[in-house]
């Protein structure tokens, strides 16, 4: 396989894509984790789905737009998405929870019809639910790796807002850091990451990759840095583990990620269960 | 030469129709370690929020390090522990010095990294709570107890010259209760921290602190714990509006007197 990616320019994408996804994903992750938001994100990739949708459509209706790349389009929708949600948890201040599905629930019904406007982009448009070792591009590489050093530069420059914001809403407003400032930053951060994750992962599951990982590194780690280091560590295992095998027996990558990412998560658990029965 | 820290002069404070404070004369000096006793609904955390300037002063006034609190500006000097600071999510993996690192987070500014010093402050902090062989421990694990410290820890990181404690035993094991005192009367003594309690539980104010206040509305101001522990049960009750039961914490028995708490002195 190593032959075959120095070979081939489609699976160096795929590879340092999933390399760089490896690491934001779960690197953000962990905030949405422990801050209870894990439903967001499969709300913006249900967002990024009728974005995608959109774009595809536009291409087929316009053959002037046949260059656009439907990952910018899933971005826009995304950070959209991303925006509606606040505001609709500020609307609905005491059922917040209610934002998720109103907007999850939205992007789907929106994804659909542009679907079906649209009929007949089925592989394309497969390639986008489950992921696809074979649709990156040079050009999706590039828009995800400039998102990357943006979203890395961004989580460590503000790393003491986001871990105070995340650990205690109430003191940090109260000790007067910009929680709105901040929260919005993150919440735009997830949007893009997301959008940028479904190349790989495929939107059905890019959530997943977000979650699984912290969900492992959770149970073992000491302390929220290392929470940090083993959800990137998990992820990124999942990741190539999943591509690798993906390559070799023809599978949509988004299912060998996540079940990769599955397995870590029941050994971790089963590990704990087991130091937990050793006599201290 | 001792400097007033909070000075409350005639404040009055009322929700709508209702009256809440009336007429509160109140000052806290440097080095004190004053208790204030009410029952709920007594107005204390009206009373807290005014000092915080989270509510903003309707009659009379209130100055802080000598200043008047609408122009008073150096609320880093100023460490507050919530009521809720325990109701924070338990399952949350930061470790103790990670949790006590966040009180910085102001101080520092945006942008800004902790250096070596800042460092060796957070684990002075931790330190000065008797937390330190927890520090590399999960927040988590640890009792609700030792998790108020790590909270009044994180509140002193920043080193502040008074520190205001609501309901600090409040899920704090009674056998842990004082334990937890001693603590605070270190910071008091040691480290010359002014401490502010509020409480509802006239039984776990303990012989620790300099002074006690008893709200209600009103507030009776009894100078120093020997004052406060020779008022009888009549006067509590008219403070209280019904009887009154004292806990004592080193007895087992209920008692109706608050006494025997200087023993240890």
């Amino acid at each position: 396989m190593i032959a075959g990616i120095l070979q081939y320019e489609f699976l160096q994408n795929a590879f340092l894509t999933g390399i760089i996804i490896g690491i934001i994903a779960p690197l953000l992750g962990v905030f949405i984790v422990v801050r209870r938001l894990s439903l967001i994100a499969d709300a913006l990739s249900h967002v990024t789905l009728a974005g995608i949708a959109a774009s595809l459509l536009l291409e087929k209706k316009f053959t002037g737009l046949a260059g656009l790349n439907p990952l910018y389009m899933g971005m826009a929708f995304s950070v959209a998405g991303s925006l509606f949600i606040e505001k609709l948890r500020a609307v609905y201040k005491h059922y917040q929870e209610l934002a998720i599905p109103i907007i999850l629930s939205g992007g789907i019904g929106l994804g659909v019809i542009f679907i079906s406007l649209a009929d007949g982009f089925n592989t394309d448009l497969f390639s986008y639910l489950f992921g696809s070792v074979s649709a990156v591009s040079r050009q999706d590489l590039w828009t995800i790796l400039i998102i990357s050093v943006f979203v890395i530069a961004l989580v460590v420059l503000l790393y003491k807002e986001l871990f105070l914001l995340s650990f205690d809403e109430e003191h940090a407003k109260a000790s007067g850091i910009a929680a709105k400032s901040v929260h919005f930053i993150f919440i735009v951060m997830v949007a893009l990451v997301i959008a940028a994750s479904m190349r790989i992962v495929g939107i059905l599951l890019v959530s997943s990759l977000m979650t699984l990982p912290v969900a492992a590194s959770i149970r073992i780690a000491k302390g929220f840095k290392q929470t940090i280091f083993l959800s990137m560590l998990f992820g990124e295992i999942s990741v190539l583990g999943g591509l690798t095998i993906s390559y070799h027996i023809d599978l949509a990558p988004g299912g060998t990620i996540v079940m990769i990412a599955v397995l870590i998560l029941i050994v971790t658990i089963l590990l704990k269960k087991i130091a937990g029965m050793r006599p201290a | 030469m001792t400097q007033p820290i909070i000075e409350i002069n005639h404040v009055s404070y009322r929700y709508e129709k209702e009256n809440v404070l009336e007429d509160i004369n109140l000052t806290i000096n440097s080095g004190d370690f004053l208790g204030i006793v009410g029952p709920n609904g007594s107005g204390k955390s009206t009373l807290l929020k005014l000092i915080l300037n989270l509510l903003k002063v309707q009659k009379g006034s209130i100055k802080l390090f000598g200043q008047e609190i609408s122009r008073f500006k150096d609320w880093q000097n100023i460490g507050f522990v919530s009521q809720k600071a325990n109701s924070f999510n338990t399952g949350f993996p930061a470790t103790v010095f990670e949790v006590v690192s966040s009180g910085l987070t102001k101080k520092l500014g945006l942008f800004k990294f902790m250096s070596k010093a800042d460092q060796a402050t957070v684990l002075h902090a931790i330190e000065s709570v008797g937390m330190h062989e927890f520090a590399g421990r999960n927040i988590g694990e640890l009792s609700g107890g030792q998790q108020q410290r790590v909270f009044i820890a994180r509140a002193l990181v920043s080193e502040p010259k008074l520190l205001i404690l609501d309901e600090p035993t409040v899920g704090v094991d009674v056998k842990n209760v004082q334990s937890f005192y001693e603590m605070l009367d270190d910071l008091n003594k040691k480290l010359g921290i002014t401490l502010l309690l509020v409480t509802h539980d006239i039984g776990t104010i303990s012989d620790k602190v300099t002074h006690v206040a008893c709200l209600n509305k009103n507030l009776h101001f009894h100078g120093n714990t020997a004052e406060f522990e020779s008022l009888n049960i009549n006067e509590m009750s008219e403070i209280y509006g019904h009887d009154v039961h004292v806990l004592t914490h080193n007895h087992d028995h209920h008692d109706h007197h608050h006494h025997d708490k200087g023993a240890g002195r």
